[in-house]
């Protein structure tokens, strides 16, 4: 199809000024679908339609097998005021993202600012570090924690509390934990944007009698406040769905004493165990609904804190 | 650490490195601890794994392995290796042809709506899961494909993975135009040009996006949970989790070991190529 337009061998590079333009606009606009119809195909068939259906079934009653019943606002009114085990997978949820993330983050900046002026080795521990975050999600490291953290783990061992899966007020800081040894992703990405700060901001700050933790201050933070926030945004919206430690050191229920019932363990309780689809699916609205309140406000807030370099030039 | 005896006159800096060097291997040594904990629990006897306070096994129990080799619930390791590769070779493949034709279109092509389309295109980013996976379960469900592999494969080959479009929209970018420009002007259509030209370039992107495409699916458990129920057509990481439930604790030798074998391919390909993951995780985040 491209082969039949093939103009004589005459165009050299020295022409090219002259040469007509061979293609029709609009062919190009063609080709560009044919390029993208995969995109659309999945993009409509298996993203835009599942949410309108997903929508729709959220104010039906349906169970997979008998057709959707429209039962309006009540798997909602159902979710917010009769549903204990929901309000309890919220809070959990809640309490899981306000650990694991700001620990998580804090320890991938104090790793990259230790690996930043280092000389030998850097490359060695960026890679070491890294490697968590690719086993991380597996379900083999999902059962390593669990038995880590049980009764007669290592940690009881050490710290000879009986454990932390077993105890309601510690088994979700052990799943928080997991997220928090996969630090690895966010330090590569906080140590790429340090070695993007011109050296020479430090060298003219040095000169003018700043120390390090000034420096530091009034360089490397808002320097890197983009990077930050870049990380602080994926890492939120992750975490507010972790499904795989949870579902692993519970057993998939949950517990013990629904403290590790994270919001999607309780969407897959309700929708694939329990075979509520409607109920499940007003669930799964209101998880996108509230991470993307979420990232509105990440956005929002962004506007007083991160500090984009081509900024200041204006 | 040489450096250290000829610069005396620096001492105060050396210390410093050296502080850096040991406070780095301390962590090295807690962030590998769960990875070494595992290997040798899965060469411990069944005794020694709960009650022993040694990490090291008092004798190598390799019949831990040998049980992990014969598989779970009756089917054997092979079959669940066999069905782990299959599903994220498919993913792998479906990924790379997809995601690399639309990100060329985004990339380099005009077309009606294309702000508003990237734009979307980077919504779906991050678009939870699980906001889609119900209708797309009762989609699939209808079309009477639940437990087999076509839900977990067939939406990678329409390029649903955003982040890869993203990636590789990003490397392509970045490659100079002028290749292009003069293969067009020699009569090169867009789809010749995407072939031989823009693809052979784009390469470091693709193996990037395929890494990353095996690993997360090796690892991903929620879709396989749902999808696939028949114990034949379990994954590793299926057959693992049916470990969950069992508190017997004869079985953890052969579950850690069952564990190690799982973590093999990924533990491999990083080892492989650590370079493209490193990099293609930091350019993601300063590209963003």
């Amino acid at each position: 199809m491209t082969t039949t337009e093939i103009p004589a061998p005459t165009a050299r590079p020295g022409r090219a000024a002259t040469t007509p333009k061979h293609r029709p606009k609009r062919e190009r606009e063609g080709a560009a679908w044919v390029f993208l119809s995969p995109w659309v195909l999945g993009a409509c068939l298996l993203t835009v339609v599942p949410m309108a259906v997903s929508l729709y079934l959220s104010f039906t009653d349906y169970n997979l097998f008998d057709p959707p019943h429209w039962i309006g606002l009540r798997n909602y009114t159902q979710m917010f005021t009769e549903d204990p085990r929901y309000w309890r997978s919220v809070v959990t949820t809640l309490e899981y993202v306000v650990i694991a993330v700001p620990l998580q983050l804090a320890l991938a900046l104090v790793v990259a600012l230790a690996l930043k002026s280092m000389k030998g080795g850097k490359a060695f521990y960026r890679s070491a570090f890294y490697a968590p975050s690719l086993l991380g999600a597996s379900m083999s490291i999902a059962l390593v924690w669990r038995q880590v953290f049980n009764d007669g783990g290592p940690v009881d061992n050490a710290l000879g509390n009986g454990g932390w899966i077993n105890k309601p007020g510690w088994s979700l800081l052990a799943v928080a934990l997991l997220t928090v040894w996969q630090f690895g992703a966010p330090m590569v990405i906080f140590l790429a944007g340090l070695q993007q700060i011109p050296a020479e901001l430090y060298e003219a700050a040095a000169v003018d009698g700043a120390g390090k933790w000034r420096q530091f201050l009034s360089i490397t933070v808002p320097m890197l406040s983009p990077v930050l926030f870049f990380n602080l945004v994926l890492q939120t919206i992750q975490a507010f769905q972790v499904f795989t430690p949870a579902f692993a050191v519970s057993g998939g229920k949950g517990g013990p004493a629904d403290s590790t019932l994270v919001y999607t363990l309780y969407l897959y309780d309700r929708g694939f165990v329990a075979s509520h689809m409607g109920y499940a699916s007003a669930m799964a609205w209101v998880l996108l609904l509230v991470i993307g309140a979420v990232t509105a406000v990440l956005f929002r807030s962004s506007r007083s804190w991160v500090f984009y370099a081509s900024e200041g030039d204006r | 650490m040489t450096a250290i005896s000829t610069a005396t006159d620096r001492k105060p800096v050396a210390w410093g490195r050296i502080a850096l060097h040991v406070g780095c291997l301390v962590a090295l040594l807690v962030v590998l601890y769960p990875l070494v904990w595992l290997l040798t629990t899965s060469l411990k006897p069944a005794s020694e794994v709960i009650t022993s306070l040694n990490l090291l096994p008092s004798h190598l129990e390799w019949s831990n392995y040998k049980t992990a080799l014969d598989g779970v619930n009756d089917v054997s390791i092979w079959r669940l290796l066999s069905n782990s590769l299959l599903i994220a070779g498919g993913a792998v493949i479906g990924n790379v042809i997809s995601c690399s034709l639309a990100a060329y279109a985004f990339a380099r092509l005009r077309f009606r709506f294309r702000g508003p389309l990237f734009a979307f295109m980077i919504v779906t980013i991050m678009l939870p899961h699980h906001a889609i996976l119900i209708p797309q379960y009762i989609i699939f469900n209808q079309l009477g494909l639940v437990n087999t592999y076509w839900p977990l494969i067939l939406p990678k080959f329409l390029a649903t993975e955003a982040f890869f479009v993203f990636l590789i929209v990003q490397f392509m970018r970045g490659l100079p135009r002028e290749l292009e420009e003069a293969a067009r002007i020699d009569g090169c259509g867009p789809f010749r040009s995407f072939f031989l030209i823009v693809l052979p370039l784009t390469r470091p992107a693709l193996i990037t996006t395929a890494i990353f495409t095996f690993i997360w699916t090796w690892n991903d458990f929620f879709t396989q949970l749902i999808y696939l129920f028949d114990p034949d057509k379990f994954t590793l990481t299926l057959a693992l989790s049916s470990f969950v439930d069992s508190s017997s604790q004869s079985a953890f030798g052969p579950m850690f070991a069952m564990s190690v074998i799982a973590l093999l391919p990924i533990v491999l390909f990083f080892l492989a190529f650590q370079r493209f993951l490193v990099e293609g995780m930091a350019s993601s985040g300063l590209k963003g």
